[in-house]
């Protein structure tokens, strides 16, 4: 293939066949190189033993703030202020790695510090954000609850008013990073509804409990908070977070990472299907020689660039100011769907041996069957997407 | 006349003991090393359109021992990046401004163009004394080019002590102290600064840039030096080579593996360290 001046234009990469990496400037092809060189040499040796002991060791968040990671798109108090772009990128390296690796640097960062960063005082982001950047503090994000997910409106923890004082009670649910945080930024009714309140994890009454036997996200924290009268004084509430809106907005931050920390665990699971393919001989000949496979990781190549190239798509909306919330329900709803499609069909590349933990494959499957439902279902999803299309809301 | 004898006005005086170290390391900018390599027929130069530059390996390491000495030092000690190459391939720089060196140089003009081993050398030396410096540090060899002759002949027409194969590196007192590795074990060497070293891999392993420091990176300094700022006594690039490249070949293919067939595990493991043993593998 030759262009109209007669140059030679190469085969593309057999990965990222849209050369789409090319798009990104040199900042972010640094911060690429740095998170996955990072990534190889401290999860992949370790990983799959961190997910079958359903662990993710305590150092990893020091090594993550070490690295700059945590909190990186953030400015000031301690936080590098990278691009969208650049805070995407980490994220698909880090869960091209594993997503419990992701989960606990989204959650760090886009959930728990975005919260304090966004809607909190000075005194709090003064107290809070340098630690938690150098991993030093690690923070949880109280929402969800036993009986309200895809409803957090409807939560029953309540904040009342005691003095000057907040007493908080309540149980958040499914709370990732819940009893190795030390501050919880946890979501709570109030006489003047929804608000947002900074909770050390040393304040009597707080207490976190692992959800164990769980199958998924293992090489990650999942716990129950519960808050049995937690006495907080007065200026423990976030103080510009007002409604739904406080949460949400945290979301909508966390949520463009997992547009493309989706897109890692596809990579991962496509780039070892391809290698096993070409190698993997029946019938004489390599599986990949076989049309029925080839068409598979045909359509793993398609769906693997077009949704990183929607990534990059909606960072860069959002870098330029761009971005509607609703925007990145699209990028969740299309990624995470098609990175599962991609990890389910490579697993069938792999025959038995996709189901081991000695391939990287069953993990990140496994892994996206949490991510599909976590931070809004794709039920949820594509209902925002309908009403933003027929202006209906069909939820409530 | 030689580069030597064109004069050592350039080196530096010590401020204090070793706290204003002034620390240079040299560095190449290659392909990527996992990149399939061509060359153009014609030219016989490596094609370096439409590859990703990356920072030599193996210079990593002598950035990494310069940041390290950097951190030991303290005071005014600086690290300054020093590279020579075409001029799209300068902002692969940035990454050794990420790791933390305080500025860069690049020297490119398209003068310099096929330089062989005596002229890049020669080009470095030059650029070297118009930057300054106390202690040069450079990588072993370079990816691509591997001659491993660039250090030597840096130290010859530097005029100044040169340790090779360091794999640790200290300054005290105003000397270089460093352990050489040798095929049996190490060597302590010292010498006075103003000095160059090149370092092994046994250095320690290049940190990672971090985030901030990538932030950081684009506000340093990198400073252009062309072939005019050098006033080189003697031709350089293609005009001045002293070598001439005739011809190239791939290496020949890897021959087909042996396969013998043992009876059990133990003849089989004695048939494999017999084979080594008479390679002189183990």
């Amino acid at each position: 293939m030759t262009t109209a001046s007669g140059v030679r234009v190469p085969l593309p990469d057999a990965v990222d066949f849209l050369s789409i990496d090319a798009m990104l400037s040199d900042e972010e092809r640094m911060v690429r190189d740095t998170v996955r060189a990072f990534v190889r040499a401290r999860v992949d040796p370790d990983v799959a033993d961190w997910f079958e002991r359903g662990i993710l060791p305590r150092e990893i968040g020091r090594e993550l703030g070490k690295l700059g990671v945590l909190g990186m798109h953030l400015h000031g108090y301690g936080c590098p202020g990278a691009s969208a772009v650049a805070y995407g990128v980490a994220c698909r390296e880090l869960e091209a790695g594993d997503a419990g690796v992701r989960s606990f640097a989204s959650v760090q960062g886009s959930l728990a510090m975005f919260a304090i960063h966004r809607w909190g005082s000075e005194e709090q982001k003064n107290a809070w954000l340098p630690a938690m950047a150098r991993g030093e503090a690690i923070g949880c994000f109280g929402l969800t609850e036993p009986d309200f997910g895809s409803n957090p409106g409807g939560m029953r923890t309540f904040a009342r008013r005691d003095g000057d004082d907040w007493v908080v009670r309540g149980t958040k649910m499914w709370i990732t990073n819940g009893s190795i945080a030390d501050v919880a930024v946890v979501w709570a009714n109030t006489d003047d509804g929804i608000r947002g309140f900074v909770v050390p994890a040393t304040t009597a009454g707080f207490t976190a409990n692992d959800i164990h036997r769980k199958l998924s996200l293992r090489a990650s924290v999942t716990s129950e908070l519960v808050l049995d009268d937690c006495r907080l004084p007065a200026d423990a509430m976030l103080p510009h977070a007002r409604g739904l809106r406080g949460p949400l907005e945290c979301l909508t931050e966390a949520r463009l990472g997992i547009v493309w920390g989706s897109m890692g665990s596809a990579r991962t699971c496509y780039e070892t299907a391809l290698e096993y393919a070409k190698t993997r001989v029946q019938f004489n000949k390599p599986i990949a020689a076989f049309q029925l496979t080839q068409e598979k990781l045909v359509n793993m190549l398609l769906e693997l660039n077009k949704g990183t190239l929607l990534a990059l798509h909606l960072s860069r909306k959002k870098d330029a100011g761009e971005l509607h919330s609703s925007h990145v329900s699209f990028g969740k709803l299309n990624n995470v769907r098609e990175a599962l499609a991609i990890a389910r069909e490579a697993r069938t590349i792999l025959g038995a041996n996709g189901v081991t933990l000695e391939y990287p494959i069953i993990r990140h499957m496994n892994n996206l069957e949490s991510i599909l439902t976590y931070e809004g279902t794709s039920e949820i999803h594509t209902l925002i997407l309908g009403q933003a299309i027929t202006g209906i809301d069909a939820v409530s | 006349m030689n580069l030597r004898e064109a004069g050592l006005g350039f080196l530096r005086v010590l401020g204090g003991p070793e706290a204003n170290v002034k620390i240079v390391v040299t560095v190449k900018l290659v392909p990527e090393p996992s990149s399939e390599k061509k060359i153009d027929s014609g030219t016989k130069r490596l094609v370096r359109t439409g590859v990703e530059t990356v920072i030599n390996p193996y210079d990593e390491y002598a950035i990494e021992a310069a940041l390290a000495l950097k951190e030991k030092l303290g005071g005014d000690t600086t690290v300054t990046v020093f590279a020579m190459g075409p001029e799209n391939t300068k902002e692969t720089l940035r990454k050794a401004l990420a790791m933390g060196a305080d500025d860069a140089v690049f020297l490119s003009d398209a003068g310099l163009e096929g330089s062989d081993v005596w002229g890049t050398a020669s080009a470095l030396a030059l650029g070297l004394k118009k930057v300054g410096f106390d202690l040069v540090i450079c990588g072993g060899l370079s990816d691509d080019g591997s001659s491993g002759a660039v250090p030597g002949e840096l130290t010859e027409y530097l005029g100044v002590p040169g340790i090779t194969n360091a794999r640790s590196l200290d300054v005290v007192d105003g000397k270089v102290h460093a352990q050489r590795e040798t095929d049996n074990g190490y060597q302590v060497v010292s010498g006075p600064l103003p000095a160059l070293v090149s370092v092994t891999m046994a250095i320690g392993e290049p940190r990672y840039a971090s985030l901030k420091g990538i932030m950081g990176a684009k506000k340093k300094t990198i400073a252009p030096l062309a072939i005019a700022d050098l006033a080189s006594p003697l031709a350089l690039g293609s005009a001045g080579a002293k070598t001439r490249l005739l011809d190239f070949a791939p290496p020949a293919p890897r021959q087909k593996a042996q396969v013998v067939d043992a009876p059990d595990g133990a003849t089989g493991a004695k048939i494999i360290f017999d084979f080594l043993k008479e390679k002189r593998l183990v």
